[in-house]
């Protein structure tokens, strides 16, 4: 991002400023993935002020073979799974099964519960903030491999190549995740704005 | 490789709807092999549902994208602000 790459000049020169801004735009993304590995928001505030200072003690050797976005959370992503560690937190249990309830589907493999119309309601009815909230709730449930890989690909919109590196997982499995999320958070909306069930 | 080249007995007919919803992803990765995905668009030509569902994966993708970054509380500004200048007073 080429935003990034002026602030990353600018902080190298010592802009205050530039630093606001960096954390302003990544803070609150980087709480919320901190929080898939650690066991509080306390701790994960910590992990994340960890990082910041991390990044500013690193930036004269940071090499910008990845771009700072992709730095910045690999710094986090690294700190958070040793905070984690640490705290002895359980490892989630991956969940198998179907994405969409098979009571939805006949014998057939067919829909006998197709999905219900919301698209173009969706930014008509509900207003942003609304929305917001719903997505939210809705990351906010999945479980933390999954909102992990949604929220970098989808929420912060980094390549898959760089949610791989940055989580230190496969091509493969991100896809499985990213699918397994990506299917839950659209349920959500669903069950929210189509009416359809809960 | 997606799950459906594992069953080579399912790659003589097309897709049913419950199949589809699992390869959405894959397909909007491109992660499809070449039959798969000509599988994949077939059958979406004769489905409305799974058209809807495939539009509407989209839009969840554009809405996720669309979330901004959530506000820092007034606290978290001013420790954030303290630790830049510590670490400016550090060199």
């Amino acid at each position: 991002m080429d935003a990034d790459a002026s602030l990353l000049r600018r902080l190298r020169d010592g802009d205050e400023q530039a630093f606001s801004t960096l954390v302003e735009r990544y803070h609150s993304s980087m709480i919320g993935l901190a929080l898939s590995f650690v066991s509080s928001r306390a701790v994960a505030e910590e992990v994340v002020q960890d990082t910041w200072l991390a990044v500013l003690r690193g930036l004269d050797r940071f090499e910008e073979r990845s771009s700072l976005r992709t730095w910045l959370f690999s710094i986090l992503v690294n700190r958070a799974r040793t905070t984690g560690v640490r705290e002895a937190r359980s490892v989630p249990v991956a969940d198998a099964g179907p994405v969409v309830d098979a009571s939805r589907f006949g014998p057939s493999g067919a829909w006998v519960l197709p999905p219900e119309h919301w698209i173009e309601d969706a930014e008509n009815r509900v207003d942003a903030v609304k929305l917001s909230e719903l997505l939210r709730a809705g990351l906010g449930g999945l479980p933390d491999r999954q909102r992990e890989v949604v929220l970098l690909r989808d929420v912060e919109g980094l390549s898959s190549a760089e949610v791989c590196n940055v989580l230190a997982i496969s091509e493969a499995n991100q896809r499985v995740l990213l699918h397994r999320g990506r299917s839950k958070l659209r349920q959500a909306l669903e069950s929210e704005l189509g009416g359809g069930p809960r | 490789m997606s799950f459906l080249s594992r069953l080579p007995w399912l790659r003589s007919r097309g897709l049913v709807c419950q199949e589809v919803v699992e390869l959405v992803t894959d397909y909007l990765e491109g992660a499809l092999s070449p039959s798969d995905h000509r599988r994949f668009e077939e059958h979406l030509v004769g489905c409305p549902h799974c058209t809807e569902y495939l539009a509407q994966m989209r839009e969840t993708i554009r809405l996720a994208g669309r979330l901004a970054p959530q506000d820092l509380t007034p606290a978290m500004r001013t420790d954030l602000t303290d630790l830049y200048r510590r670490w400016r007073a550090e060199d």
